[in-house]
């Protein structure tokens, strides 16, 4: 028997918080957007394609994708300091790895398309809304992508799976402690796109936990799209 | 690690010898390479460690301090772990400030400790609240030759397995330039160790070359450990750009659940056999 049989927020445990996304949220940005989930907010911005600087870290065949994540130092309650960390830059790498699995910029050689994503509020899971409000502003700045993609942390309390996870979820220490398990779906092919895990899990768990993203991602990528269709109404009816 | 310069030729010829299931160095996809081992390369390190696997050579170190523990945590010691991928080990590191390879590779060395547990931290307390004995694991790059996460996370495991307390000496709240016979604290049933998986063509392969690791779509660091003779996941962590289709998942896990049972007593005879 579990010691997490109730979740703290009562959810079901393959509940998802409820979600808000937008796009088009910064005016001078070539594409932007926002994901919340719970108390979790992501803000993405992306510019570019643009010329890449210096010149040596050009690509002739194909722009290249960079990607910088970072926690506002009021994100969360012990003041984080400004700047980039080792946490910060490794999930700006695994980011960049995640969406560029989908960004096509083989028409955009020597250029960069920057991927600005940063967090004003976090209760866990912040990686994750990143990468969902990433893929969204990508696609609000019409960067060609062969998929959508989106993210969701799954996580293990005590014996307990369960979809986004939150801060007081992620702190558990009794029983078995927490597991935490961010992964990223491609839209169509169902391809994991992101990966990473810390805790202790058997084999067979964690073939359930990556089901169990799965369908959560469902929910994720409604809402992304939903996001993006809004948008793109609203850009006809202004002009 | 992921900047090598490789030809067509060479890339197609990789291939072309994975899709039919061998390696250019003649080993099949899921054999690793010969492991050395030698402890205590530094009279000055509570443990210290060279491995080479293959050619891959890579140094490992444990020393001690004494710290404030952090407010969350005001009965455990602390951990930290550093790697350095020095010019001297490849063409393709560089001096200066830490890159992302090196911050990953320790970052993913560290999960894979700290999460299973094998430190046991509650005895690297003093005193509450105020002094904490504080672990830190240096990964130094001696020889690139691929696949360093294994070697490097291998080395560590070693290092930790083998380190001595140093003496403390409680008047002076200061630590003697000398060793005791006391192990560092740990948890044996709580180890697990990486094992990093690259897709290469249509092919799961296991403890790849720098060519090969050139030409994968992704990799995958799985860290394991020992639950009750079943294999259990501590850390993971995809990298590169491609993604996981959902057989290739399945046939990782596999993979893990073989190679778990072939490599985990020799990982422990490594590490609790006494550098043997």
């Amino acid at each position: 028997m579990s010691l997490y049989k109730e979740r703290f927020d009562g959810r079901a445990f393959d509940e998802v918080r409820p979600i808000r996304a937008e796009v088009g949220i910064i005016p001078s940005a070539d594409g932007s957007a926002v994901f919340e989930t719970g108390g979790t907010r992501a803000i993405a911005v992306v510019r570019g394609p643009r010329t890449l600087h210096p010149q040596h870290m050009q690509n002739p065949q194909k722009g290249i994708l960079r990607v910088s994540y970072g926690m506002m130092p009021f994100s969360v309650w012990d003041r984080i300091r400004p700047g980039p960390s080792r946490r910060s830059e490794e999930i700006s790498k695994v980011t960049e790895w995640a969406l560029s699995s989908v960004v096509d910029l083989s028409e955009f050689p020597n250029t960069v398309v920057d991927v600005f994503i940063q967090i004003p509020q976090a209760d866990a899971g912040t990686r994750v809304a990143g990468i969902n409000a990433a893929a969204m502003a990508l696609a609000d700045a019409g960067i060609p992508m062969r998929e959508m993609i989106s993210a969701i942390a799954v996580g293990k309390v005590d014996k307990t799976l369960i979809v986004d996870v939150n801060k007081m979820e992620e702190d558990f220490s009794e029983g078995e402690g927490s597991t935490d398990i961010p992964m990223a779906f491609t839209s169509r092919r169902k391809n994991i796109a992101l990966l990473q895990l810390d805790g202790k899990i058997s084999t067979d768990e964690l073939k359930k936990a990556i089901e169990m993203g799965k369908v959560a991602c469902e929910k994720v990528l409604e809402a992304q799209v939903e996001a993006l269709k809004k948008s793109k109404s609203k850009g006809i009816e202004n002009e | 690690m992921s900047d090598v310069v490789i030809s067509n030729i060479q890339r197609k010829k990789i291939l072309e010898c994975i899709a039919s299931g061998k390696r250019l160095d003649g080993r099949a996809l899921d054999e690793y390479r010969k492991i050395e081992v030698e402890v205590g390369i530094s009279k000055n390190a509570e443990a210290s460690v060279r491995l080479r696997l293959g050619k891959t050579e890579v140094l490992a170190g444990v020393k001690l301090g004494i710290t404030e523990p952090y407010p969350d945590a005001p009965d455990e010691g602390t951990f930290m772990t550093n790697a350095e991928l020095h010019p001297m080990a490849s063409e393709y590191f560089e001096m200066g400030r830490p890159r992302i390879e090196a911050i990953e590779l320790a970052r993913v060395i560290d999960r894979g400790i700290r999460e299973s547990g094998f430190i046991d931290m509650k005895k690297l307390c003093i005193k509450e609240g105020e002094k904490v004995w504080q672990v830190f694991l240096d990964i130094v790059a001696l020889n690139d030759d691929g696949n360093m996460l294994d070697a490097a996370g291998l080395a560590a495991l070693i290092a930790l397995g083998n380190a001595k307390m140093p003496k403390f000496n409680e008047e002076e709240g200061k630590i003697e330039h000398e060793l005791t016979e006391e192990p560092l604290p740990l948890n044996h049933e709580a180890m697990s160790f990486n094992m990093t998986f690259h897709k290469i063509g249509n092919q799961i392969v296991v403890d790849v070359g720098p060519e090969e690791e050139a030409v994968s779509d992704y990799r995958l660091s799985i860290a394991v450990g020992d639950d009750n003779g079943k294999p259990r996941i501590t850390a993971m962590q995809k990298g590169k750009e491609g993604a996981i289709s959902s057989e290739d998942m399945e046939k990782i896990l596999k993979l893990v659940e073989v190679k778990w049972k072939e490599m985990f007593p020799k990982v422990k005879e490594y590490v609790f056999g006494n550098g043997k």
